[in-house]
């Protein structure tokens, strides 16, 4: 209330020479530089009351909020994203790995926007014309702020998802040879059809790499497949034999028999041995090895 | 049949035909490569027939369909046919264009197809793993 007479004597300078948005601005941004500690108090008691952030702890709260708040006004000053980008980037980066969603980092932008806007309605609400020129220059302004800090953070969260997928991806799917032209695949974890198409490609160059006449594709890791990937094991299968050799699949889960046989994969060209044990058995049989225990080994 | 010089060459190694595809046969040429292969089982009395694709980066529905037919065909004469040398990229579009070889025995490469032959030839006609002659009596 003890601003009154100061905030009149600047909205008549600001009247006088209102011509362009840009000075409007840097009126405004003193403004907000001037109450920050006040909005800013009020921005979190907002976050608070519509249950944001409920993540973090009090003071990282402050803090986040305060530099959220000193970005947000610069940006406004300044007219660059670029600083608001990069701080949203790191923002984003330490937040996402503590479970903030995108609608809370979208929901305390707008926040902000709403309490910043709430206050300029309150110190220019005698001058209807004036608060109108100001706000055409806050609301573009406040906009792309939001847009920006949205997208970043989903543009941070796509490639924390990327980093993790090539993470997996390179450790998916190794193609092992265990005998002279005897391969063994073991598939750990859910197969999608990306991984699968990824799969195919390896196992085929693998077998012209390393002249297998046999492959074992063990998918006792691999909890569940929807029917795009049964049909893609199968024409795998196909496909291996067209290179001349033949495929013996292991550790196929109850679960995913029955899913097999109830969408009506055709199965019955796949050669299925129960355990991995057993596929390396039979493939050794079918190279023609024979694999003996010695006498008084150590091992009993 | 047709004029100009095969596309692809048909060597005779012992009672084998090996067919080396040199490269990729349009229709017509795929119906004169069948003729030509099928003749010459007849001619040389071949107890097995291996072609190689090895050369070709796309196997079509056509060329699918002819090394079915020139298997078949060979069975009829009393050769077994092996088809060898599918790329990887090739070995999979086929499979999911849906167009296999069927029936028909493939193998890696021209060795592994050898090997396969003679694995099926002493019950074809016994004797013929030590025979080094030509297949002629």
């Amino acid at each position: 209330m003890d601003e009154r007479p100061e905030e009149h004597s600047g909205l008549t300078a600001l009247r006088d020479d209102a011509e362009g948005g840009e000075h409007l601005l840097s009126q405004l941004v003193s403004h907000l530089r001037e109450h920050r500690t006040r909005l800013r108090q009020e921005w979190a008691e907002r976050i608070q009351q519509a249950h944001l952030l409920t993540a973090m702890t009090p003071q990282e709260m402050a803090a986040e909020t305060t530099s959220v708040y000193d970005n947000y006004v610069e940006v406004l000053e300044t007219g660059s994203v670029e600083a608001l980008q990069h701080y949203a980037r790191d923002l984003s980066e330490r937040i996402i790995p503590r479970g903030v969603e995108t609608h809370e980092v979208v929901g305390i932008v707008l926040l902000l926007r709403d309490v910043l806007a709430r206050s300029l309605f309150e110190k220019y609400q005698r001058d209807f014309a004036l608060l109108n020129e100001v706000l055409d220059a806050y609301e573009p302004a406040a906009n792309r702020i939001a847009n920006t800090v949205a997208v970043s953070f989903v543009d941070e969260r796509e490639r924390v998802i990327r980093q993790q997928q090539d993470a997996i991806r390179e450790l998916s799917t190794p193609v092992l040879p265990v005998r002279e032209r005897l391969l063994i695949l073991p598939i750990i974890g859910v197969l999608d059809s990306e991984r699968a198409r990824q799969l195919t490609e390896q196992l085929l160059t693998g077998i012209r790499k390393h002249r297998a006449k046999v492959v074992v594709i063990d998918i006792t890791g691999s909890p569940d497949v929807d029917e795009t990937v049964a049909n893609h094991l199968v024409q795998t299968v196909d496909a291996s034999r067209l290179m001349g050799a033949s495929v013996i699949i292991t550790g196929l889960s109850p679960k995913i028999a029955q899913t097999l046989v109830t969408i009506g994969v055709d199965l019955s060209k796949m050669n299925t041995i129960g355990d991995l044990q057993g596929g390396l058995e039979e493939a050794e049989r079918l190279l023609g090895y024979t694999v003996t225990r010695k006498e008084g080994s150590t091992s009993s | 049949m047709n004029g100009g010089p095969a596309l692809v060459s048909i060597m005779r190694q012992g009672s084998t035909l090996i067919a080396s595809v040199h490269t990729a046969l349009d229709d017509s040429q795929l119906v004169r490569f069948e003729h030509d292969l099928v003749d010459q089982i007849g001619e040389h009395r071949s107890r097995g027939v291996i072609i190689d694709v090895a050369a070709l980066d796309v196997i079509d529905s056509f060329a699918a369909l002819t090394l079915r037919r020139i298997a078949e065909m060979a069975r009829l004469r009393g050769a077994l046919t092996v088809v060898v040398g599918i790329q990887p990229e090739v070995a999979f579009t086929m499979v999911r264009l849906g167009m296999g070889t069927g029936d028909v025995p493939t193998a890696l490469d021209l060795e592994e197809g050898l090997a396969l032959l003679a694995a099926h030839a002493p019950r074809a006609r016994s004797g013929t793993s030590t025979d080094t002659s030509n297949g002629y009596p």
